[in-house]
């Protein structure tokens, strides 16, 4: 079953910021300037990626570039760590493995 | 020709240290993976965020203030060449391999000051790889330099300084906190207590923090399992001090038993390491100063967990230590290592206060993932341990466990509780994970591209 696309992460403040427009797995989303790709992908859908080795999706953890749980692929280019990467327009971030993906 | 010091870390410990270098007429280069320096407790939100330091840091405002102030003057009036977004990846012959956003680029130094920080203590729990479980530290990153929640119903577990701090942020932000779950009991707190009144205001706030909680504070929890369906959390179970099982709903568990030193990059450079009983886990060995091996001076968290004002101090330390040893003028170290004292007194009450929970640990049932990384269950590691031998790097070659993506950040101090259990031996004997380069993941492109060098034509 695939998971409901909600939002994992709540904003409390700093919601003034421009809008940024983003794709995530072809589908399109909106984030905030200033959002690092996990905070854009969390605040539209609940998960960065599945686990390769168990059933889960997975949502990030350290935050601060320790653990490299959060890293995504692009449609075009090399793969992100989301926690410390920002989201720019036009983004095209994947969820699973390209299928030409190493 | 002057000295050429490279500097690991704009926290404050590096940002100190760079201040001391700098008094003494000399330029050290500063290597930070944060976009801005700050480090993790003063890290700076993203340009066009508007909350003021004292929303993002509340009664420590004004020490994030100065540090910001301070190291962006340094860089802004060249005397500190600040390499930011860029990881050190390893220590060869010709210096530090560092990853920059342009690629590789190798840093050659006569001295290293290593202050690398630390990141939470992680301890397993039953259902801790679902999507929604993070570490405390990502939960308070994500308040301070987001401004968000990292979900709609908030519970926060494990113990340290942190669970307090954080829960009572989210709950001044608006934020949905359902429980605050403290494995440490009022015994363990009371216990720590004299050690605390080293720094009696700080501890005072901790007081009045804990009593905004209110009914949301448990103390001598203990954590049962996370549950989750397909979205990720949906609860946790837990049993209360007297006994009562309890469930509470929630989509996001925040985690943490206070902190683990960062010590990779210290190990590469020759340090040498020591179990620590009162932080159980393995820490470098140095002179009161920092000195730790050839021309490789240690500050901040990452050589003795004594938190941000601690680190302050360690970091001038180590500086004066390599001022010394370079033979140059170096400002008196007296009034720091009377400062140092009272800040170990302070940090052994809070460890003594809010412990590491390896009974806990040792008794985690054998499907309980302990990896997070590649899913490998207590039940995996405890069967390795027993064809393997029992020995941390020895478990980790045959079971894979400390071998994924967080090279065994946050599952190595629960992996050596449950090896050290399994084969009735102390932990210390279960030994300490080999350090291997490179300490954060690369691409093979910037292996393969022959590096830059830093300061010489190319």
């Amino acid at each position: 079953m695939t998971p409901a696309p909600s939002p994992r992460v709540r904003r409390l403040a700093e919601t003034g910021r421009a809008p940024v427009g983003f794709l995530i797995d072809g589908q399109p989303a909106s984030a905030l300037a200033g959002d690092t790709l996990l905070t854009a992908i969390l605040a539209n859908v609940p998960a960065l990626r599945q686990s390769e080795f168990g059933p889960e999706p997975r949502a990030g953890f350290c935050l601060m570039g320790a653990c490299q749980d959060c890293w995504v692929w692009q449609k075009d280019g090399p793969r992100l760590r989301a926690c410390s990467t920002p989201v720019t327009d036009g983004l095209h971030i994947l969820t699973q493995p390209p299928e030409t993906w190493p | 020709m002057t000295a050429r010091v490279a500097i690991v870390g704009a926290g404050p410990a590096g940002i100190r240290a760079a201040e001391t270098l700098v008094g003494a007429g000399l330029k050290p280069v500063v290597i930070d993976e944060g976009a801005r320096a700050g480090g993790q407790i003063y890290r700076r939100p993203p340009p066009g965020f508007t909350r003021p330091p004292e929303t993002l840091y509340g009664s420590e405002a004004p020490k994030a203030r100065a540090l910001h102030a301070l190291f962006d003057g340094l860089v802004e009036s060249g005397k500190v060449e600040h390499l930011a977004q860029s990881a050190v990846l390893g220590i060869d012959a010709d210096g530090l391999n560092v990853l920059r956003p342009e690629g590789r680029q190798v840093v050659p130094y006569d001295r290293l000051i290593v202050a690398t920080g630390a990141t939470d203590r992680l301890a397993p729990v039953p259902g801790w790889q679902a999507a929604g479980v993070y570490s405390l530290g990502a939960t308070q990153i994500a308040l301070k330099a987001q401004g968000v929640a990292l979900g709609q119903r908030l519970v926060l577990a494990g113990s340290g300084p942190l669970l307090t701090l954080v829960a009572t942020q989210l709950l001044k932000a608006g934020a949905d906190v359902a429980a605050v779950l403290d494995t440490a009991s009022l015994g363990d707190q009371a216990a720590g207590a004299a050690g605390l009144l080293a720094r009696p205001a700080l501890a005072l706030r901790g007081v009045a923090m804990r009593a905004r909680l209110g009914r949301l504070y448990h103390a001598g929890v203990t954590l049962e399992r996370i549950e989750n369906d397909a979205r990720g959390v949906t609860a946790i179970r837990w049993t209360s001090a007297s006994g009562v099982e309890s469930r509470t709903e929630c989509d996001m568990v925040g985690l943490g038993w206070h902190l683990r030193a960062e010590t990779q990059l210290a190990g590469l450079a020759g340090c040498a390491f020591d179990y620590s009983e009162t932080w159980a886990q393995w820490l470098p060995r140095s002179d009161r100063l920092g000195r730790a091996a050839e021309g490789v001076y240690l500050a901040g968290d990452g050589l003795r967990i004594l938190g941000a004002d601690g680190a302050e101090v360690t970091g001038r330390l180590a500086a004066i230590a390599c001022l010394q040893d370079l033979g140059l003028n170096a400002p008196d170290p007296v009034a720091d290592l009377k400062r140092l004292v009272t800040l170990e007194r302070f940090a052994h009450g809070i460890a003594r206060a809010f412990p590491w929970p390896a009974a806990h640990l040792r008794a985690l049932p054998d499907a309980t993932v302990v990896c997070r990384c590649e899913g490998v269950t207590a039940g995996e590691l405890r069967s390795v341990a027993d064809y393997g031998g029992a020995e941390a790097n020895r478990v980790k070659s045959l079971g894979r466990t400390s071998m994924g993506r967080c090279q065994g950040r946050y599952c190595q101090l629960a992996g050596a509780e449950l090896i050290a259990a399994h084969a009735n031996i102390d932990t210390p004997a279960v030994g300490r994970l080999r350090d291997q380069a490179p300490v954060r993941p690369a691409p093979v492109g910037a292996w393969v591209n022959p590096a830059r060098t830093a300061g010489r034509p190319d």
